[in-house]
This record gives structure tokens, sequence and C-alpha cells, in this order.
């Protein structure tokens, strides 16, 4: 069993007792510990299900590789699924649990799945649930889905806080193992602005595990002093709990940090993602250790060597008390060392090497430990927990040679790089056979905005494994990229040193070499999605020859440890399946996260209110107290309709509408774009712009334009009014302003740099107030107004006013079809005359409306809307507005494109008006049917309903719409088939519902 | 996330402070255009493996559109110049020349 070993762990404190819960039950573990060395402390092995199969998963690793220590964390709405048992610090009250199984982690009815293994091969969603096609959505979808899986997300509102960091450095060192660590203290000692991140608690890394010499003295003691210097310096920063989890173009690297996760109630934000800009980047992001390929090597209890002595020397926990170690390489020995010194249990090394290890074996002979050369483990026996190991020649199929009973089983299959960081923005790899790895190919590494390196790497990163080599390259590679960035220092010289020489590693893929296929069906690759040799194999078989395909046909490497453990393991299966060698298959692409990070983090602050900014008119605390329900447009927001007491949304509306078409309104327009438009080639310029002729317009008037992309299509439309001889002002919709100003920019930055022309986006300078009604222009006489009668003020004109003493400009334009003005006014100013109108309210009867009171109106007479009567596809032909194209002008934007032959195609839908037999509202969005079916078998589309509405004025439905030869067929009724199966009548009808001779607004 | 040099500001900044704009050097056509002029105006761009020539808009600055040379392989920015120009200045093209010998700027039609 695995327990607790008085005396052992440099990183706990066994004075210091927590208490923490797993799956209910109470344990104790030390102040030090993760949360897998606590559950390790109290024989808790099993630590989960595997994702297929529902087996029983321990423990495999002791960081952020490991797959299968995934548990559920906390509570209530600050549960978090899929935490890493590894890299979690235990403290006091920590609430865990654990996931993937079915009714408990004990007896799990999903392990049935185990049986039926031969049944689910790879790529088996895709052959086996293929017919009949409708069972997949009906039958095994649901199954599977409840079946595999992970944790489950909360589903309340996060309650912690997260936060984004920017950081500009000279140098980002990541991982604060010793090459970490000296390669920041050469960069520091240069005087380049140093920022040091290491993703786990603790500095130092697997040295300080392994404790070799330096400078005659041990690393724990180097490793503490020169963290000590590196605080010192007021040019380095030191993060711990942070990892690079990313590299991105030009070096942009993302870092996350945990700040509370260590302890219960801590405050602050609970993580950081942190952006960073380094001028040079080192990785000393370490390796990993792979596991072996034998039978049954996902039994609990079968452990990484390097995991066994990490929990062993940081911890104190023994995994076992006989533990076999298996290797094909010398470091594994030093777990058996380990292991043996602390009093443990070693019946056997298995070394599948004939010549077998340098000096760290003649280190373990002297220990009394046997070791066997040229041997393998055939399987491994036990269900829950090893039982013991078959043992077999590392050449041949894996005839039992000898039954050995263990409990823990260390397996070591040499170290990979993690070369994620270079990988992500570029970097490329070497096939090193010598390490049997892949490690950077510093002849091509990634590259900044200069096309010069911008990421380097040091230590067993780089493949360096001896510390005599990680030391010296790591000065040397140091040196290099300060004086990249014109720095240089000889004040931090490389130590002294005396590495233990190893003998090479041999490629071992498989265990034993010709193991038979009932071994290999149990022998896992990757943990964590169930993948092994034999999918592999099968999927290499089949064809799925490119890497990236084997990878997806099995889901090799596609769990939330990203394939940190079999991914070496397994594309050395697929190109032996395929008889390539391993650099001519290649990798997957790494990419970034190198580890999950939290999604509150990368929103950050911009949650809830922060999420985006919200524009708000000078009114608009004056809607808010007089029942505005508010409609988001753009960034806006507009009072949608004033709802009163005991009136409904509905009711709202009606009142607005009616009080318009028989008193008077006003409506807070001041959303509306507004674009100055200067320059003695103004007029020039808005005749490319707009489709319809402005160089012409007189002073004091106004004209409604269209603007087109140079696709042809209607983008945005307004009214245009002719300020003096070189100005014009420009209005848009109101979501509009900024794509119009920004694409005027483009124009004249880019194509005509020789028109002398400025624009400029006075949106938010100006409110407007729409005044609209038989009482209007009463009500801004009243104001004081005196200009605006219909011989000095006619339809289409503006004029200059002062109103209580303030500048105004009045339009007389109409959106509604009743006699209307539009009053601008400094903003500063908007509220207060917004106020002086309203207090005429008893006087004329004012109604304030809003936007939907504003849509009625326009539909009773036919306007268009951008957004509903235009989608991106619709021409302004398609919707009558062909007298707004100019025939005089030469050019306009979109000019060229309405000579397309399908621009000019007769059937293209064109704009109605539609009513319903029965006078209800047609669904918003509903197309009409026509006769037949179409290739596919559905019914013949003939129209859409784009904008419909319950006309207050006209009592019953309305809509307009675009309809295939629509304006020929007035009069005829077409089908509007509903969501409810239903059928709604509605007669083609002219788009002007109301006063199509247009008396009204022009009084 | 790209370095963009702005050409107005001459600053240096984060890619986020800039629109992409596509490719550069584009010549408008307009009425009297072919269908196969105007179709290769609106939608026929470049995917070259190698130096591209783009346009950038300073949007989250000063406002201003420019041009880079930018490699797509190595995503080397061989410099920034101003948007109001037909064919990229010398000095953008001896930058090129000196990481690409063989590369010569050929104006699309
Ligand atoms: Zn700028």
């Amino acid at each position: 069993m695995s327990s607790r070993i008085p005396g052992h762990g440099g990183l706990v404190n066994s004075s210091k007792p927590l208490t923490f819960q797993f799956n209910g039950k109470e344990l104790e573990g030390f102040q030090g510990d993760t949360l897998a060395s606590a559950l390790l402390a109290n024989n808790q092995l099993l630590i989960g299900r595997s994702f297929k199969y529902h087996r029983p998963r321990g423990l495999v690793a002791s960081g952020a590789e490991e797959p299968n220590g995934l548990v559920g964390l906390g509570e209530a709405n600050s549960f978090e699924p899929n935490a890493r048992a590894t890299t979690t610090e235990l403290f006091d009250g920590l609430v865990s649990c654990s996931q993937n199984h079915w009714p408990s982690l004990e007896f799990d009815i999903g392990y049935v799945n185990n049986y039926l293994s031969s049944l689910l091969p790879a790529g088996f969603y895709y052959k086996t649930f293929i017919h009949p096609r409708p069972a997949w959505k009906y039958i095994f979808e649901p199954i599977i889905r409840k079946s595999a899986g992970l944790g489950k997300p909360t589903k309340g509102k996060d309650p912690d806080k997260y936060e984004h960091f920017y950081a500009y450095v000279d140098v980002l060192i990541v991982g604060g193992g010793i090459s970490g660590l000296y390669s920041a203290k050469v960069a520091a000692k240069s005087g380049a602005r140093v920022l040091l991140i290491e993703q786990t608690p603790h500095l130092g890394g697997q040295a300080s595990i392994d404790n070799p010499l330096i400078d005659q003295g041990s690393i724990a003691k180097w490793i503490t002093e020169l963290t000590k210097e590196l605080e010192g310096m007021n040019n380095v920063t030191i993060k711990a709990r942070t990892v690079g989890v990313g590299v991105y173009d030009h070096g942009y690297s993302l870092a996350y940090e945990r700040l509370t996760d260590h302890e219960l109630n801590l405050n602050g934000s609970r993580h950081r993602l942190w952006k960073i800009r380094a001028k040079q980047i080192i990785t000393a992001t370490g390796a990993i250790e792979r596991p072996l390929s034998f039978a049954n090597n996902d039994v609990p209890g079968v452990m990484l060597a390097s995991a066994v002595r990490n929990y062993l020397t940081n911890y104190g926990v023994s995994i076992g008390d006989r533990t076999v170690v298996v290797t094909n390489n010398d470091d594994a020995y030093r777990t058996a060392i380990s292991l043996k010194n602390a009093g443990l249990s070693v019946p056997l090394i298995i070394d599948s090497r004939p010549s077998g290890a340098g000096e760290l074996a003649k280190t373990a002979r002297d220990l009394g430990i046997r070791i066997e050369n040229g041997k393998a483990i055939s399987i491994v026996h036990g269900k829950d927990r090893v039982k013991g190991i078959s043992l077999c020649d590392q050449v041949g199929s894996g005839t039992v040679l000898e039954e050995i009973s263990c409990d823990a089983v260390a397996m070591s299959g040499g170290w990979s790089p993690v070369v994620h960081l270079w990988s992500h923005c570029g970097g490329k790899l070497n096939w090193d056979n010598e390490l049997c790895a892949f490690r950077p190919d510093t002849q091509l590494p990634p590259t900044g905005v200069n096309g010069l390196a911008c990421l380097s790497v040091v230590g067993s990163a780089n493949g360096d494994l001896l510390i005599d080599d990680i030391l010296r390259v790591t000065y040397e590679v140091t040196l290099r990229v300060i004086k990249e960035l014109g720095l240089e220092t000889n004040e931090a010289p490389l130590p002294s040193t005396k590495g233990i020489k190893e003998n090479s590693i041999s490629a071992v893929w498989k265990m034993p070499y010709g193991a038979s296929t009932k071994l290999k069906s149990k022998t896992w690759l990757d943990f964590q999605n169930d993948v092994k040799v034999t999918d592999v194999e099968l999927a290499a078989q089949e064809g799925f020859e490119s890497v990236e395909h084997a990878k997806r046909y099995t889901t090799l490497g596609m769990a939330t440890d990203q394939g940190k453990l079999s991914n070496i393991n397994g594309l050395a299966i697929l190109s032996e399946s395929l008889h390539k060698d391993i650099p001519s298959v290649g990798t997957t692409t790494f990419r970034p996260p190198y580890s999950p990070i939290s999604m509150g983090s990368i929103a950050g602050e911009a949650r809830s209110e922060l999420f985006q900014p919200i524009r708000k008119t000078p009114m608009h605390d004056w809607h808010d107290k007089h029942g505005a329900k508010w409609e988001p447009v753009g960034h806006w927001l507009r009072p949608y309709c004033y709802v009163q007491k005991g009136e409904s949304v509905k009711q709202a509306v009606f009142r607005e509408v009616t009080a318009c078409r028989n008193k008077v309104g006003v409506l807070d327009a001041s959303t509306l774009g507004k674009i100055m438009v200067r320059g003695k080639d103004s007029g020039k310029f808005l005749d490319m712009i707009y489709t319809n002729m402005m160089s012409n317009l007189k002073l004091g008037k106004c004209r409604y334009g269209l603007i087109c992309s140079e696709n042809g299509f209607l983008i945005d439309d307004g009214v245009v009014a002719r300020i003096d001889e070189n100005s014009y002002l420009c209005h848009t919709t109101s979501g509009g302003a900024e794509n119009i100003h920004s694409m005027m920019e483009e124009w004249l930055q880019t194509e005509w740099w020789d028109f002398e022309v400025y624009v400029t986006n006075v949106t938010e300078q100006f409110s407007q107030i729409t005044v609209v009604g038989e009482n209007a222009r009463r009500v801004l006489e009243k104001l004081g107004c005196s200009k605006i009668c219909s011989d000095s003020l006619p339809f289409m004109g503006w004029v200059d006013e002062k109103v209580f003493g303030v500048d105004v400009r009045v339009y007389r334009i109409s959106f509604s079809g009743e006699l209307s003005f539009e009053i601008s006014v400094p903003s500063n100013k908007g509220l207060f005359l917004w106020n002086e109108i309203l207090s005429l309210e008893k006087e004329f009867g004012i109604t304030p409306y809003g936007t939907e009171a504003l849509h009625v109106m326009r539909a009773e007479k036919g306007f268009i809307m951008i957004g509903d009567e235009t989608d991106g596809t619709v021409i302004p032909q398609d919707l009558g507005l062909d007298w707004a194209l100019s025939k005089k002008k030469n050019d306009y934007i979109g000019k060229r494109a309405h000579q397309r032959l399908y621009m000019s195609n007769p059937e293209r839908w064109k704009l109605v008006g539609l009513e319903s037999t029965d006078g209800s509202v047609i669904p918003e969005g509903a197309y009409a049917i026509g006769l037949g079916e179409n290739e596919v078998g559905q019914k013949v589309t003939i129209g859409r309903v784009t904008s419909t509405y319950y006309s207050p004025t006209l009592k019953k439905g309305i809509a307009l719409g675009l309809v295939a030869y629509g304006p020929d067929r007035l009069g005829e009724t077409i089908q509007f088939p509903t969501l409810t199966n239903s059928v709604v009548e509605a007669k083609i009808v002219s788009p002007i519902f109301y006063d199509p001779d247009g008396f009204k607004q022009n009084v | 996330m790209l370095l963009l040099n702005c050409p107005y500001c001459n600053l240096s900044c984060e890619e986020t402070e800039f629109q992409a704009g596509g490719q550069a050097h584009l010549k408008r056509q307009s009425v009297g255009s072919s269908d196969q002029e105007f179709e290769s105006y609106l939608f026929a761009r470049k995917n070259p493996k190698g130096v591209h020539f783009e346009r950038w808009q300073h949007v989250n600055g000063c406002g201003k559109w420019f041009h880079i040379a930018r490699s797509t392989v190595t995503l080397e920015i061989f410099g920034s110049y101003s948007a109001q120009t037909l064919s990229p200045p010398k000095q953008i093209r001896v930058n090129i020349n000196k990481k690409l010998p063989e590369w010569r700027w050929e104006s699309s039609k």
C-alpha cells in the first residue's frame, strides 16, 4: 500500500497537519503536500476511471503531465472540474471528489466496457454508430455522452474574480529549475530586466530531487542562495505558481498565475493571465518522463520512476512497499537507490538494455539491489492495484521467465524535452537518435519581428540531461541572448559540477519487442483517452498514415493532458507500423495552452457590466426615470418605449404611436450618426460615397442618400445636409456611424488621397431631438423658433435658431410621415432642451416615444430600415430605390457592381407591403412558399418578411417583405407557413400603408 | 500577436491596436472594367508563401492606413510605409532583398 514515511519529504511540514475531504471522507495531510501526495499518503491510490473503458486509474505522474489524477475541487459555484491532483496544493478544508464513474469510484458500471473492448476499437464512433442514422441522435449519443466525459461544470455564476496583467521585460525565463535560475542570474547580472516564472510553488525543479553536487556543496543550498540573490535584485521578478502557457506571433507570451487556489478564503483575484512582451524569451521548461509500453501498464501502482522518486523525496510518500523498477535508461536507477535508502524493498531493476547502466548500476548493486539486463515486463498483475509482474526477455514475444510479486512498478521510458513553447511560434524540431527524443533544432528557432531568433531553450528542455551540460549550455545561450540586447556580463561564472556519466538510452517502444496482440491490446499509450498500442496499429493499417489523422482517429493525445506522456510513444508505434522512421512521420502540432487554464482567466475583468462599454445619451437618466424599456443598438442603449404604470409594453407602443399620429411625440435621436465632411473636394467625394448626387445639394437643404459597398449591396442610409460651400453633415444609422466614418477615411487615405477632404465623426458632440406630429410646429414656436414656417423652412430644409440662448439647428425631415423637426443641439445642452420641451407636455400633449414606435411609424410609411430590409445581399433596386441611383454620375461606390448580370435579374425578390388576410401580425422572418420543391425536396420559397408589426394607426397587422416579382403581383395572395404548422395568408400590397401622398409631412 | 510599426506614430505596437485591410497595391476597377477584371478586384487575392504586402490601419491609435511588407513564412516584417503609393518604396525592396536576394517586385495588373 502507499503510505507516509516519517522523516522523509523535503517539502512537507509534518508538524502542520491539515484536514481535507475526498469523496466525502475526512483525510489528513501535511502543509506542503499536493492533493496527490496527500491522497497517496492515505493509501488512496485509485483516483478515477478511464474515459472509455472505465478502468480503474491511479496517479502516474507527479506534475502537470498527470493524465489520470483529475478531480473536482471546491463546492457550489466555486466548484472546478478536471483539476489535476498533482498540481493542487493542499490546504486545510480542501474539498475534492473523483469523476467519470457511476455509481461510485470503487464500483463502476461502465467497467463493463472493458470486457467489450474488442467491440470498441479505434474510430469506433465513426464505425459503429453510422447506421441506422436516427439511432445516433436518439440512442447512441445520449448513452455515450452519459458514460464518457469528464467532470461536470457548475451551472451558477462564478463568484471569483480574475484579472489580466501586462508585462514588458527584456528577458522572460519560463521555468525555475536550475537552468532557469542560472539563466536568470546571467541575464540579470548584465542589467537586463528579467521575469522568471515557475509553474510549481517551488524553485529548483528536478535537480532538487536528484541533489547533484555543485560548487562542492549541496544543490539545495545553491538553489536557496541563488533564489535569495535574485530576489534581492530590483531588475528581477520571480513568479511561482505561474505557468507559461503559450508563445504566439513575434514572441507574444501568455502566462497563467494561480493566486488564491492554494489556500481557503484568500482574498483578491483568483487567477491572473499575464500578457508578456519580452525582447527575448528563454524556455527552461524541463523534460517529461515517458511511460513504457507493457501489458497492463495502466494498473494503479504503475507509476513513472521520477514520480515515485518525487513523492518519496519531496513528500515522504511511498507508492508501495515492494517496487519493481523497469527502465531503458540510467535515470530510473536513482529511483531504486532512493527507495532502497529509505528502507523500502526493491526486488528488481529490469533494464531492457543488454549492457545495462553505468555508474548508477554499481551504486544499486552495492545496495544489494538485483538487476536484470536485457529483460522486460511481460504483463502486470492486479486490477485495482499492482500485485506482481511477469518477467520476460526484451527480445521475444513475452514468454514468462519468472513471476515477481510487488505492489508498485516504477517505469522509465526516457525523457522528452518540453518543446511546446518552442514549437508554438514556429520553432522546428530534430529527432535525436541518441536521446530518443525530439529536441529543438537551434538552426530553425522561432523568430521575432526582425526575422531573428526570439526564443532560446536551455536545460533538459533542450535535451541536455547531465548537470554539467545543462549549466554550460545555459551559460552560453544566455550570454548569446543578452548580447542580442547589447548587454554582457562576467559576474555569473559557470559553477563547477561533476555529473554522473550515464550509458545511453535504448529505444524501447514496446515491451517486449515482439509482444503478442493479446499483450498489446492491454498496453496503454494514452491513459486518459484509453488508447492502446493495438489502436494505433489499427489506425495505421486502415490508412490513417498522417500523424494528424491517426491522432484524431484514435483520440491519442486529445485528452486534457494533450498527450504530454503519450505522444512520442504513440508516434513511435505509428512509425513502426508504417515501417518509417520517426522523423519522417513527424509530430502533431503543438498548440497553446501548454496546460489548461480557467475560462475565467481568459475573460478577466470583462464580465457583466464591464463586458463592453455602454454608450448613453445625455438624456439617458431621464429615460431611465420615466420607465424606459431599454434596447441595445450597437453599443448604445435606447428607450424601446416608456412603460407607464399599469401598462404593458405593447400598450405603451400603441399609446406612443397614437400620440405621434394625433398630437405630438418627442424622440431622443441623439444616437443618430453624424459625420462632418469638409474641404473643397467634399462634394466630389460624397458623389463617390453616395449612390445619388450630393454635390448639387443647395445650401440649407437636406437629401436622403444611400451608401453601397463596392459589391453593390446597400450598407447604410441617411439624410445629408449641405452646411456651407465646403461642408456637408452626413447622418448615418445609429449603429453605422463608426463604420461609415471608417469607410470614408479608408477611401480618402488609400484611394483618393489627392482629394482635399476632412471627415470627423461628431455623433457624440450633438444631441438630437425629434419633434413629431400635427402640433410639432407649435411646440417649436413656443420654444422661440422663428424661421420654421413652411415657407422659410420647407420639407427637407434646415435653419439655425436660438432657443433660450442656445444655438440649435432645426432639420425638417421625417421618418414617420408626420410633420417633423429634428433639433440638433450641443450635447451638453441636450438634457436642458429635452426638459424645456417636456415642460410643454400638458399644453401640447407631448408624448416621449421610443424606438419601437419609430419603427412602427416608418413601416406604416414603407420606409426601409438598414438591417431589417437589408441583410448584406440586398441592393437598392430590390427596395424600389432606383430613383436614388444617379444616372448622371460616371462612378460611385457600387456602380460597377450594379452592372453585373445578376443584379438586374428580374427574379430578385423585391420590396412589397404585406397584409394578412385575417388582420393578424405575420410572424417575423416568415418565408413565403411557392409551388413545387427544390433539388433537396424542400418547398420552394418565393419571398420573406423583413419587418412586421401591429399598426395602431390602421388597427391591423402590416408587414414589409421581399417577394419574387412582388411589385408586379399587387393584390395576389401568398402563403406563409408558421413554426406551428399553420399557414398565414397575406395579400401583396403597396409598401406605403399610410398617407401615400405625404399630406401630413408637408403641412 | 504581431508587432507592427505605424510609420505615422513611429511606434511599435501590438496587433490589437490595428485593423488588417488585406492585400495592398490593388488597383480599383470600376465602370468600364471587364467582368473578369472586376471580379478579380473584388475577390481574387494573392496568398503567397513568402513576401506579402498588406494594408493595416492604426485604428486604435492615429487612425492612419499604411502598408507593410511581411513574410508569411517567418512573419518577419521588412518595413512599413505610406499607403499613398502605388508600389513599395525602394528601401522596402532593399530590405527584402537583403534576406531574399531572389525576390522581385511584381505589381498586380
Ligand atoms: Zn499611428
